[in-house]
């Protein structure tokens, strides 16, 4: 099959059998990583630039992973002390790493969209890593592949999303992903941190856990971002922490064999409880591997196959 | 124009014999099944290989080791396809360092997998020799490669094409000559 796309900005666009072909073939991917030499060739002598303009571990390193497994050279561009503190554009900084003769640019932006801008300016082929509350597709992507691996497919499988909905760009991947994929996601969490409009995309919201969480197959839980009670949206970490923060309690009313996400990096003890956090149904840290794997999988898709005519998603 | 099939040239039990044949060959080689491996190229080196071994176990008694490897990852031309060649895992669970390693295929043509194998091979350790078996050896090459083993040899031209079925795969076992489109 082809994988026609130029970049990867969004899972709103992509269909359910490239989804499906992405996670195929993060399978093998996550073999090379068992090995004693973590290194295949394919990518040799393409570049991949990571451009995050805001703070990332896991998915910056994940991704100069990812490449550099693949054979490819990485370089990163850390916005603290690069030329943007300097006042150069988006566009100035784009076209300045494609004169470096960047292959693949991955951007992260506080402003949703700016990947989708940087994928018309450059011919490099533009992945997002995260734009504003919009979207973070190789998120969705990883958690995608966890729960095919653990769950043996998205079919009728019902998946809660809890916590912060309106300010997450994994809440909207997951949504569209797995929806794409014929599963039933409901959103949970405090009305203040769920858009009203978040119906129209498909899913049920709900406020209340005990009803939220019955009977789900899959538990995604969001990080609470703190800042966010200053601005007033709920009265005390403690109160959301009660309401809201998963704990044994309330794991109790899932399937017995839920399984338990966290996008990472996890406020211990505040939107998940320690014991569930390091239970035998989360799987954060498998998460944190599959991340690799699925964007290997990204990688070698956009940057094998000869000429085509080729579309933005 | 759409492919003929033009002349078979094995039938199930050619096919049987060519293997037999070759499992006999591998022992007296080797001397036995000391150290020895057998590594299956997705998709048909992959039942020929485990037919391989069974052979194998019957004329020794000896089970011995059989991994599966894909080498899409490292073909040479991924860059010039203009379609994606689906990657599958490659499953050798145990270490190859210092073992004999047989790697099986069912067409040896320009010799590209092969190189593509080896290559491969030598990312998951360092083995003490490596040996190439095929079902067809149909000539043509262009590398420096060549067959230990050999089912058949089949002079061809350019513009045929060799295909192998395998029960396993394809339902059936036969292997034919087919004139290609022009």
């Amino acid at each position: 099959m082809k994988f026609k796309r130029k970049d990867v900005l969004g899972l709103e666009d992509l269909t359910a059998e490239e989804i499906n072909l992405i996670l195929d073939t993060a399978e093998p991917m996550k073999e090379i990583m068992t090995r004693d030499i973590k290194k295949v060739p394919t990518l040799r002598g393409r570049s991949v630039i990571t451009l995050f303009y805001e703070p990332s571990t896991r998915t910056r390193s994940s991704f100069e992973l990812a490449a550099k497994y693949l054979g490819a050279d990485t370089s990163s561009i850390a916005i603290a002390n690069s030329s943007v503190q300097k006042g150069e554009s988006l566009r100035d900084t784009a076209k300045t790493l494609e004169a470096m003769a960047a292959d693949v640019i991955i951007i992260r932006h506080n402003a949703a969209g700016a990947p989708h801008l940087l994928a018309r300016w450059v011919s490099a082929r533009v992945i997002n890593a995260g734009d504003g509350a919009h979207e973070h597709p190789t998120q969705a992507l990883l958690d995608m592949f966890t729960i095919r691996e653990k769950k043996g497919g998205f079919q009728g499988l019902k998946v809660a999303i809890l916590g912060d909905i309106t300010h997450s760009r994994v809440a909207r991947s997951n949504i569209w992903g797995l929806t794409k994929m014929g599963a039933e996601v409901r959103v949970v969490g405090p009305a203040t941190l769920i858009p009203p409009e978040i119906e129209r995309l498909g899913v049920k919201a709900y406020h209340d856990w005990e009803e939220g969480l019955k009977d789900v197959d899959v538990i995604n839980v969001l990080r609470i971002q703190l800042e966010r009670q200053k601005k007033g949206l709920f009265p005390s970490i403690r109160e959301y922490t009660r309401l809201y923060g998963l704990d044994q309690r309330k794991l109790q009313v899932a399937k017995p064999d839920v399984l338990v996400l966290h996008p990472g990096p996890v406020n211990r003890g505040i939107e998940i409880s320690p014991d569930v956090q390091d239970g035998p149904h989360a799987a954060i840290n498998e998460q944190v591997t599959n991340g690799v794997a699925v964007r290997m999988a990204l990688l070698y898709l956009l940057m094998s196959g000869g000429e085509k005519d080729e579309i933005s998603a | 124009m759409s492919p003929r099939e033009k002349v078979q040239i094995m039938d199930q039990e050619g096919i049987r014999r060519a293997l037999t044949r070759i499992a006999h060959e591998i022992l007296e080689k080797n001397a036995g099944t000391k150290d020895l491996v057998l590594i299956g190229i997705r998709r048909r080196g992959v039942p020929l290989a485990s037919r391989l071994s069974e052979r194998i176990k019957e004329i020794e008694g000896t089970s011995i080791p059989l991994g599966i490897l894909d080498i899409t990852l490292y073909r040479d031309d991924l860059s010039q396809l203009d379609y994606h060649p689906l990657v599958r895992k490659t499953e050798v669970p145990f270490s190859i360092t210092g073992k004999k390693v047989v790697l099986v295929d069912d067409v040896l043509y320009t010799g590209r997998t092969v190189r593509a194998a080896m290559d491969a091979l030598m990312d998951l350790g360092r083995p003490q020799l490596i040996q190439l078996a095929v079902l067809i050896d149909r000539g043509h090459r262009e590398l420096p490669i060549r067959a230990d083993f050999v089912g058949k040899n089949v002079p061809t031209s350019r513009k045929e094409q060799i295909n192998v079925s395998l029960l396993e795969i394809d339902g059936e076992d036969k292997v034919t000559i087919v004139e290609k489109d022009t």
